[in-house]
């Protein structure tokens, strides 16, 4: 833990003393912002002192583990949400309007999400939902198709944002399928209180054509049956500098790829940002794991709850996918409207209004092959091929749309004063990014 | 509740429509691609069992059951539409062709559904009835329409000529495009059953086809083709304002079912190429596979069922929201682009991946490729479809995007 916080604020610091000597800075009028960024940096770092020493102690009795009802299975064809889901999409999707998109640019500058929004999410009950009413949560019933729409509908505020906000929920969803009792109690009912843990999935690895089913993350046998000692690195994860609490994929001697949970201060564990192309507002960040040791009881799930997991983590990057895609299609369609060119809207020529309509078919495709396999997870059926197949598709056309997006504003669509920039650098990720969030 | 799966209420259809496909159509596949223009004999006692099904209470796999559902209450349905997606999915894994050659299961028995009165309904009861509505100088552009059909007394009298009519020979009615008055435009266009004794209709050629050989498909003209007034479909009112609202109508519910042919075709290269592969020794049903590790017949299996998928889910969308008497003419047209185009790059790729094999007339693979292609194009081309989703999405008419 100490060493830990070390870590960041090293990091911060030494890289500030780098930049406060920069005669480039200074030449190009770029001080005052980097200074700004710096204060926000050091700032989670400071973060990272307070949160990461956040207790998990067990707070509520548990005989046995709390399972959520499965929804109960109907014969129809049916694209309707429920009543419940229908209203939870509906203040999220405000929220998502009102709070996220306006300071979408602002937190990616900072690599991290405002108070003000953390605050916002809590008050929707975001992870509440994914906590059993027998741990002081709001869920009733276990719903990947709930978590799902609530993942389109916030990242069609910001996809960066949507990830931060999402990650957590991820972790407590995993817990209220796969924990134990005694996994539950010590962290699913933290994840009811006033100030839920940061928390993430750790599945993706800084390798190329690394695949999330053979994890290069090793957990060697300690001494005895049962205890291990884990060595690797973990890229790009949601929260990763200033994480509470992380689901970590590692091969463990003996047994085999499993989820692993770690608290983010135990011993071994370092972190440092890891700032990517985009996805910048999830404060995404390196783990580096050392020597860290975790036992038994830290294994979360068996080897089918990790092969799920991968998937539903997928399906997360396709909800995410769709909610950006939809805001990029909803983007696109009022500007080539408005934008005119050789005397009418670009939008009257069928080079403009064909790709309009491509983009417009392919989203809706991507929604309905992510739903599918999502409601094929939450009605208890296989679901490993349609997810496969989802994620496949939704990677390809995400990045078209994305593409697209920024095609159909040409100059304009390379330029921050539009969104579709970062839509395009957020897109880039589905393909590319494991873990993070599970619906 | 959200949920994408075939209702089990189905089963017993699909289950009829596949041992149609496997036992009738699949074994003349082959023959009467062959034989283009013989009529297929087959067909006839399959006929009567579908007339079976239709009057049974359980609507067949033919375009007749068609009709949008009333929402008369707010209990979602899975209806007419769904079941004649699902069934003609597996009627055309069987054959295309075949499937287009069905006995009063005609486009223009859909168009009778859609948009004939409870009177010519009954009169019509157990016709079969072919499409006309391509003339040789207009296809997509439907307005452009030159038949004509002119008032005298009573009747009606048309003339013009029509080509593309699928099962143009074999029917015994044409649902015939004309206009009332061409200066008019598209209003004035309106669609009237002929039946095929009439004296002023006559068959004039058959195609020879790139695909769906085991259908026919003729040119007709009409001279001096008089019709009572009762053979009108729909209103004698040229409406302006409402334009082609009428006759086009029977698209909304068609294009779901073109898209399932096309579904259905595509899945036949599939599942063929899926044995193909197995048999060379690759796993094409591993799905837990490392993407970017497998083979590259596996990835590009996978791909193509990808896009297989989402076709299928447009269309059972497109069709779901029919049974509930929701507005779907943006789904049907997305699902019947995304279908027809699927259907060509599926087919076209597990001819591919077939090497000798997809292209030797001693597989199917070659030919399902050849069938796949007409449905891209009738029931409105892959331009026509995106024309009119893009003009949805923007909010366009028709002459702002041209």
């Amino acid at each position: 833990m100490a060493k830990r916080q070390r870590d960041v604020q090293g990091f911060g610091l030494a890289a500030l003393n780098r930049l406060a000597g920069s005669k480039t800075l200074d030449k190009l009028g770029l001080k005052k912002p980097t200074e700004k960024a710096l204060y926000q940096a050091s700032r989670t770092g400071f973060k990272v002192a307070g949160s990461a020493g956040k207790q998990f102690k067990a707070v509520k009795d548990l005989l046995s583990p709390a399972r959520m009802d499965k929804h109960k299975p109907t014969d129809l064809f049916d694209l309707t949400p429920t009543e419940e889901q229908t209203m939870m999409v509906e203040s999220v999707r405000r929220f998502a309007e009102e709070a996220l998109r306006p300071a979408a640019e602002d937190a990616e500058t900072h690599s991290e999400i405002s108070e003000d929004v953390w605050k916002g999410a809590f008050e929707l009950g975001l992870s509440l939902m994914a906590v059993p009413e027998a741990l002081g949560g709001a869920g009733s019933e276990r719903s990947p198709i709930s978590s799902a729409l609530v993942a389109e509908a916030l990242a069609w505020g910001d996809m960066g944002q949507a990830l931060a906000l999402m990650a957590p929920v991820g972790v407590a969803n995993a817990l209220a399928a796969w924990g134990n009792s005694d996994q539950q109690m010590r962290y699913l009912a933290t994840f009811a209180e006033d100030d839920p843990p940061d928390a993430a999935l750790a599945f993706l690895e800084p390798t190329a054509l690394s695949n999330p089913r053979h994890p290069s993350c090793r957990g060697s046998l300690d001494g005895e049956v049962g205890r291990w000692r884990i060595n690797g690195e973990k890229a790009l994860v949601p929260l990763g500098p200033f994480a509470d609490l992380l689901i970590v994929s590692v091969d463990l001697e003996g047994l085999g790829p499993r989820l692993v949970l770690i608290e983010g201060d135990c011993n071994g564990l370092s972190a440092k940002a890891e700032p990517g192309m985009g996805l910048r507002a999830a404060s995404l960040g390196r783990l580096m794991f050392k020597d860290v040791k975790v036992t038994e009881a830290d294994v979360l799930g068996d080897e089918q709850a990790f092969e799920q997991a991968i998937a539903l983590a997928r399906l997360g990057w396709c909800a995410l996918a769709v909610g950006t895609c939809q805001a990029v299609v909803d983007y696109v369609i009022p500007y080539v409207n408005e934008r005119k060119a050789f005397g009418e809207p670009v939008s009257h020529r069928q080079g403009v209004a064909f790709t309009v309509a491509n983009m417009g078919l392919e989203l809706d495709a991507m929604r309905l092959m992510m739903w599918r396999a999502t409601a094929r997870a939450e009605q208890g059926q296989s679901f490993q091929r349609d997810a496969a197949l989802a994620h496949r598709f939704c990677a390809d056309k995400a990045m078209q749309i994305g593409s697209d997006g920024v095609q159909m504003l040409g100059g304009h669509g390379y330029v921050k004063e539009h969104p579709v920039e970062r839509w395009y650098r957020d897109l880039r990720a589905i393909a590319n990014l494991e873990g993070g969030l599970l619906l | 509740m959200i949920r994408l799966e075939e209702p089990r209420k189905f089963r017993m259809l699909v289950h009829q429509a596949n041992q149609v496909a496997t036992e009738i159509f699949r074994p003349n596949s082959r023959k009467y691609d062959r034989a283009e223009h013989a009529y297929p004999k087959e067909l006839d006692m399959l006929s009567a069992l579908m007339d079976g099904m239709n009057d049974g209470g359980d609507r067949g796999a033919g375009t007749a059951g068609l009709a949008r559902a009333a929402a008369d209450n707010d209990a979602i349905v899975n209806g007419a539409n769904m079941s004649t997606v699902l069934g003609l999915i597996e009627l055309c894994w069987g054959d295309v062709g075949l499937a287009l050659s069905l006995p009063r299961q005609g486009l223009g028995n859909a168009a009778i559904a859609a948009v004939a009165n409870d009177e010519q309904k009954k009169a019509l009861r157990g016709c079969w009835a072919g499409m006309a509505i391509t003339e040789p100088g207009c296809g997509s552009d439907s307005a452009a329409i030159r038949t004509t059909a002119v008032r005298d007394g009573e009747d009606f009298v048309i003339n013009g000529e029509k080509i593309y009519v699928t099962a143009g020979q074999r029917c015994d009615h044409v649902v015939v495009w004309a206009s009332l008055d061409p200066k008019k435009g598209r209003a004035a266009i309106k669609s009237f059953v002929v039946s095929k004794d009439n004296p002023g209709m006559k068959v004039l050629r058959l195609e020879h086809k790139l695909g769906i050989r085991s259908s026919d498909t003729a040119t007709i003209v009409f001279e001096n083709c008089r019709v009572p007034r009762s053979a009108l479909l729909g209103t004698e009112e040229i409406d302006t304002k409402q334009g082609f609202g009428g006759v086009m109508q029977t698209f909304d519910n068609t294009r779901p079912v073109v898209a399932a042919m096309a579904i259905g075709v595509a899945r036949a290269a599939l599942e063929r190429t899926r044995e193909l592969l197995t048999q060379a020794g690759l796993s094409p049903d591993d799905y837990a596979a490392d993407r970017w590790r497998m083979p590259a017949a596996v990835a590009t299996f996978h791909e193509l069922e990808a896009e297989w998928e989402a076709a299928r889910l447009l269309t059972l969308r497109a069709a779901w929201m029919a049974d509930n008497g929701q507005p779907n003419s943006l789904q049907a047209s997305m699902s019947k682009a995304k279908a027809g185009r699927m259907a060509t790059q599926v087919t076209l790729k597990c001819a591919e991946l077939g090497g000798a094999l997809g292209y030797s007339e001693d597989e199917l693979l070659e030919k399902w490729a050849r069938d796949s292609k007409i449905l891209d194009i009738f029931e409105g081309t892959q331009q026509i479809q995106l024309l009119i989703v893009a003009r949805r999405l923007l909010g366009k008419s028709s002459a702002e995007l041209k």
